[in-house]
Formats: structure tokens, sequence, C-alpha cells
């Protein structure tokens, strides 16, 4: 750590004191958790990634315009060879294209929409799912735990591939309906963490002292308990983002996700098998794209849950601004 | 000093009863073991105890760990539902309200934690922490409830402007202060404090009872002191309840009880306080208790000490003594026991049975 010259320290002394008189604030754990995020390398560039990617998918369209190739155009002639083979990466098309002439980057770009859309909204309504569930068992306990409990432990038996294809074959594939089977096959696993907390939680004083002083059920349960539970929640659902945008690309690699031609990344690589030999930039591109996602994910998740560890580092950095 | 200006208005209004429990029973079902369910137990945690707390008095309720002690606390302000019995409040009984027709009754019967870590929410501002009995009432919006807030924070002795911080910014004895000032949010008349100064050091218990003093002389209030420490109890109550296994064994004024106890089990919880005066402690009769507290989930028959009573004789196996004065012939005192202590008797076993 650098010294810092002590003319700086006496301006930030002065300039301090009159402040503190009225506002004295203490920094929330959500706020030590944060400051412990920006202090964290691995954090900061695992977060630009992912901003990264998030301005790709939603600027695609001015990508797609500025090449001049929509995502499901095909170029018979300028996008394959003679024979019919995709053409390789080169000044037209930069990431190469693909069986059909279609451009790879462009592809790849609309197929972060997807991903990312799938990713966050399955994700969410999972927790959301998850936590209203869970803090319902934890809470109430009894009955209602038994019921809840035993259909969490049902969700998470099923074989969800299988299921899937068997929903999906019976409602047909769509955007939606992924959605909607990946959310169902991953509330379950937020449900248990959250109750799981919340068994313990509820026995803390604190939680009687609320009933004391007359506050409800649910003002307990969503004021008292659930600020209590959210950080393993949110470490958890970090990494459940990686995981729906994985699930989401198996989907539609089987034929049961999102139907061709909107390009996704499942899409293209189940594509892209019969070409693998001849064309690598086909597979190469959307699954380096799949790798690069799911991993920035999965590294923010751990950041995140060691920011929120209390054993972690204490910090003793000075919050400027 | 602060406790002597504050019992006077105490022993002034006394006699008018505030609050009165009726053999209050809770027992807790205890998970069956064995795979053949047989007869379900039950953990006799408080079993039969009736009390009475005057207007403006602070009872004292002492006696060993597990006896019972804060489970009586949370059955008075209904955070356990009765097995049976009751308690009422003024002229109403309050055991068996619904929560919302419990709710006015709550706001008067308010109550201080012993943990100070554990009964503060980590992850809520401590002005949001002392606005909640507002806010779960719906009382006072906005800039009001930030006044009334401050200003409660001003009354426990904390610094208002620490309205933003959170409870890990505080030391031991300020947040007990927060407790304290969330329980006196919706200006309560009677305050049970489940030992709120045994997770303290002892300088700043001297502070938290000392406002504890301070307060009641102020607001008038009642409290219900729960504690094992024998000398902070003596210091803080007008009247002291002592309990054993569940059950109270002696009720009596402050004083009386400390100078002249008349249940043996009284004798030797006093014997067994440490004194501070060296000239004293070879004077004193020391009683050392053999044995184990019995189980409370197979209490043993008759009374419920005789097991480990030095006065036991046959009648306490099999008949079990009510609490009354009459055996005593005092009337403002009561004591359970068949053979009850008389002015500075020893514990030793007498022969002599009364006809």
């Amino acid at each position: 750590m650098t010294l810092t010259p002590p003319a700086t320290v006496e301006a930030a002394a002065v300039r301090v004191e009159p402040a503190a008189a009225d506002t004295i604030e203490g920094r929330s754990p959500w706020q030590l958790a944060f400051v412990r995020l920006r202090h964290d390398r691995v954090a900061v560039g695992s977060s630009a990634v992912i901003c990264i990617i998030v301005l790709l998918a939603v600027f695609a369209p001015v990508v797609a315009h500025l090449l001049g190739h929509g995502p499901n155009q095909q170029f018979r002639t300028t996008g394959l060879s003679a024979e019919g083979i995709p053409v390789g990466p080169g000044s037209t098309f930069l990431f190469g294209t693909d069986d059909l002439g279609r451009d790879v980057l462009v592809r790849v770009l609309y197929g972060a929409r997807i991903s990312l859309l799938v990713g966050v909204v399955a994700s969410g309504l999972a927790v959301v799912l998850g936590v209203i569930i869970g803090l319902a068992a934890g809470y109430f306990s009894g009955a209602v735990d038994t019921v809840l409990s035993r259909f969490m432990d049902v969700v998470l038996s099923l074989p969800y591939l299988i299921f899937a294809i068997a929903l999906v074959s019976l409602l047909g594939p769509s955007l939606m309906v992924s959605v909607a089977v990946i959310a169902f096959f991953s509330w379950a696993s937020v449900g248990r963490i959250v109750r799981g907390q919340v068994l313990s939680i509820k026995e803390k004083e604190f939680v009687e002292a609320a009933r004391s002083v007359g506050a409800g059920h649910l003002r307990i349960m969503f004021v008292d308990i659930l600020p209590n539970v959210l950080a393993p929640t949110i470490v958890y659902a970090t990494m459940l983002i990686p995981l729906s945008i994985v699930f989401e690309s198996t989907l539609s690699f089987l034929g049961i996700g999102v139907l061709p031609p909107t390009a996704t990344w499942g899409n293209m690589l189940s594509e892209s098998i019969a070409y693998y030999r001849v064309a690598w930039w086909f597979v190469a591109f959307p699954g380096l794209a799949l790798l690069i996602t799911t991993m920035a994910f999965n590294l923010l998740g751990d950041c995140v849950r060691d920011a929120f560890d209390p054993r972690g580092n204490r910090l003793f950095v000075a919050v400027e601004d | 000093m602060t406790r002597q200006v504050a019992r006077e208005p105490a022993s002034q209004v006394a006699a008018e009863p505030l609050l009165q429990l009726t053999d209050v029973v809770k027992h807790f079902p205890l998970r069956s073991s064995g795979l053949l369910a047989g007869k379900r137990e039950y953990l006799r945690a408080v079993d039969g105890v009736s009390l009475e707390v005057r207007r403006g008095e602070t009872l004292g309720l002492v006696g060993e760990t597990g006896c019972g002690k804060s489970t009586l606390a949370r059955c008075i302000t209904r955070l356990y539902e009765l097995t049976s019995g009751t308690v009422s409040f003024g002229n109403a009984d309050i055991s068996r309200l619904s929560a919302r027709r419990l709710r006015p009754y709550r706001r008067k019967l308010q109550m201080v934690f012993q943990d100070p870590y554990g009964s503060l929410n980590p992850r809520r501002r401590v002005g949001s922490i002392i606005a909640d009995p507002f806010a779960a009432n719906g009382l006072a919006k906005g800039a009001e409830r930030k006044r009334k807030v401050q200003e409660l924070m001003e009354l426990v002795g904390l610094n208002p402007e620490h309205y933003n911080r959170f409870p890990a910014e505080f030391s031991g004895g300020q947040r007990q202060r927060i407790g304290l000032a969330r329980a006196l949010a919706l200006r309560p008349e009677v305050v049970v404090c489940d030992e709120p100064v045994s997770a303290l050091d002892v300088s700043i218990q001297a502070q938290i009872i000392n406002l504890l003093a301070e307060l009641q002389h102020k607001l008038g209030l009642t409290y219900i002191f729960i504690a094992h420490d024998l000398s902070v109890v003596r210091h803080a109550s007008d009247r002291i309840a002592v309990m054993y296994l569940g059950r109270i064994v002696e009720i009596a004024d402050t004083e009386d009880l400390f100078i002249r106890p008349r249940h043996p089990y009284t004798k030797a919880l006093l014997s067994a306080a440490p004194t501070p005066d060296p000239d004293l402690v070879n004077d004193a009769e020391r009683i050392v208790l053999t044995g184990e507290v019995p189980s409370p989930v197979r209490p043993p028959s008759g009374c419920r000490f005789h097991p480990r009573c030095p006065r036991a004789q046959s009648r306490c196996q099999v008949e079990d003594p009510v609490l009354d004065s009459k055996n005593i012939d005092e009337s403002d005192r009561a004591v359970a026991c068949h053979f009850p202590l008389a002015d500075g008797e020893s514990m030793l076993p007498e022969l002599k049975e009364p006809s």
C-alpha cells in the first residue's frame, strides 16, 4: 500500500468533518460486499466481459445492419463455395458462414440475445418461485413444510431432460416453453437453500421481537427473514444463470428449445456437427461464445460468494466517493 | 442511587394487580424416540404458575437455568400459546385472544430480550429496527416516525444521529438500549425483561439497570425482571418470585426474601451466591444441594424439590405443597413448602412432624 501525501489527508479530514454531523450512516452488509467486489480483479474482469456480451447482444441488429448481413439471410453465392461448403473467416464474413451461407458472426450475436434472455428470465423466475416456496416451507413448518418439501424433492428427482422432451412434445417447442421448463427444473434447489436458511433464522430472537411488537406473518417473512436469506440466494442465482444458459443450449441442440431458423448457440452447434471437419469456425464460434459467457458468470458467482462471506478479508480500505 | 428514587412511586401505587397469571401451564411435546409411539411425553417447562404483578412494581423472577423463567416470560407476552391457564391484563383474559384482537394488548405488554446480538436484525438499520413497532401497527408515518424514533433513542441514551447505523456497529450495552427503545416505542405499561443484563459486562450491567430504573420512574412502567444473578435481582426488584422446575416455590418482598428465606430451595439458592464481604463468608451457612435438577419431563412426585431437600420428610414425597401464605402466617408472602424455615433456622433436618 502506498502512503498518501499528508496534504491530501488533511484536505480530506477538513472536508469530511462538517458533513459527518447529520449523516452518520453505517455501511450495510450489501455495501460491504459491493466494495469487496469492486476490489476483486476477477469480479471486475468477469463483469466487464458480461457487460460486453450484453452490449453485443443489444446492438446485434446494428452490427447486422453495418455488415449488411441479416441473421437469417442466406448468401448462396458469396457465402458458400461451389461445392456448397461453408466459407471460412475472411473480410466479408469475419467468423465465416454456416451450411446455408449465413453469417456466423451475426448469428452468434443474435444467439447471445436468446441465451441471455433465457438465462436471466429463467433464473429470475426460478429464484422468485424458490424464495417464495422456500420461505413458506421454512417459516410455517409442519404440514405446509412437509407438502412443499416433498414437492421440491419430486421436482429435483425428475430426470429433467426426459421430462423436458416429454413436456415439449406436448406443448410444442418455443421460447416461452424453454423458459418455463428451465425455471421449473431450477426453482426447487433455490427453494431448498432458502428453506434451510429460514429454519435457522426464524429461531433467532429478532423474529420473536418482531412478533412481540405485533408484526404479522407476511411482515416477518419478508421484512425480517428475507433480507437475511438474500445473500446465499443471490450467490446461487448468479450460478444459476450459466446453468440456465447451458440448459437452453441443450434444449436447442436437441431441437426441443427455440426452433430454427432463429439463431441460438445450441441450434448452431447442432447444425454444425455435420461440418466440424470442413468448417471449424462453424462449431468453434458459437461454442466459444457459450464457453466465455458461462465462465464469466461462474467466475462472477464465485466472487459474489466470497464477497458475502463474513469471514472474508475485512476491508480497511476507505470508500472514495 | 437511582434505584432509590424509582422505588418510592412503586410502593405508593402498589396493591393494584395489573397482570394476573392463573395456573399457567406450558408443555412442549417431545418427539417420540421409538418406532412404537407409546405415550407421548411432554417437557413441563412451566407447570402451574399463579402470579400477580402490581402496577408500578418490579417483580424479579429468579431460578436456575432451565427452570422455566424464559418460557414463563414468553407465555406472558403470548409468544408461546399456553397449554392451559390464563393470563389477564387488567380485567381482560388475553391468553386465548386471536392475533388480531391481541394487538392492543401487545402494545401494552412489551419485552426486552436476553441476547443483545440475536435480538436485533443484523440486516436492518437501527432506525428501522426501533421503528418496527410503528411499522407493524401502521402508526406514525414518514417524518413523524423518524422524529419519534430519534426521541426514543435519546430517551435510552443513544445518539439519535446514529439512526442509520447497523446493529453490528454498536456495543452490547448500546444494543440492549436499542432493544429497550424498541420495547418502549408503543408506550407499554408492562415490560418483561428476560435476563436483560446477563450477556453484558458488569460495568455495563449497572448502566442498563439504572437506565431501567430511571425509565420506570419517568414512564411509570411495571417490570417483570428475569435474572439468575441474585445481586442484580436484589438491586432491581421490589418483590421476587423464586422458580424451581416450572413452579414458583416462594414469593416475597425483596428484603424479606433475602434476609428471611422460607423455602429451603430459596435458602440454598441464596447461600450459593458469592458474598463480596470476606468477613461475612464464614458466618453464612453454605448449603450445597446434592444431586442434579430432575428432568422437567418426569418431575418428582409430591414436592418437586424433595429429592434434593435436606428437610424432606415422607409427606413431601406424596403431597404437592401449594403456594400459600397460610403456612407461614405472613400475608404478603407465599411459600410452597410443608416445612417452611423459621427466622434464622438452620437447614438441618428436623424430626418434629406437625400433627
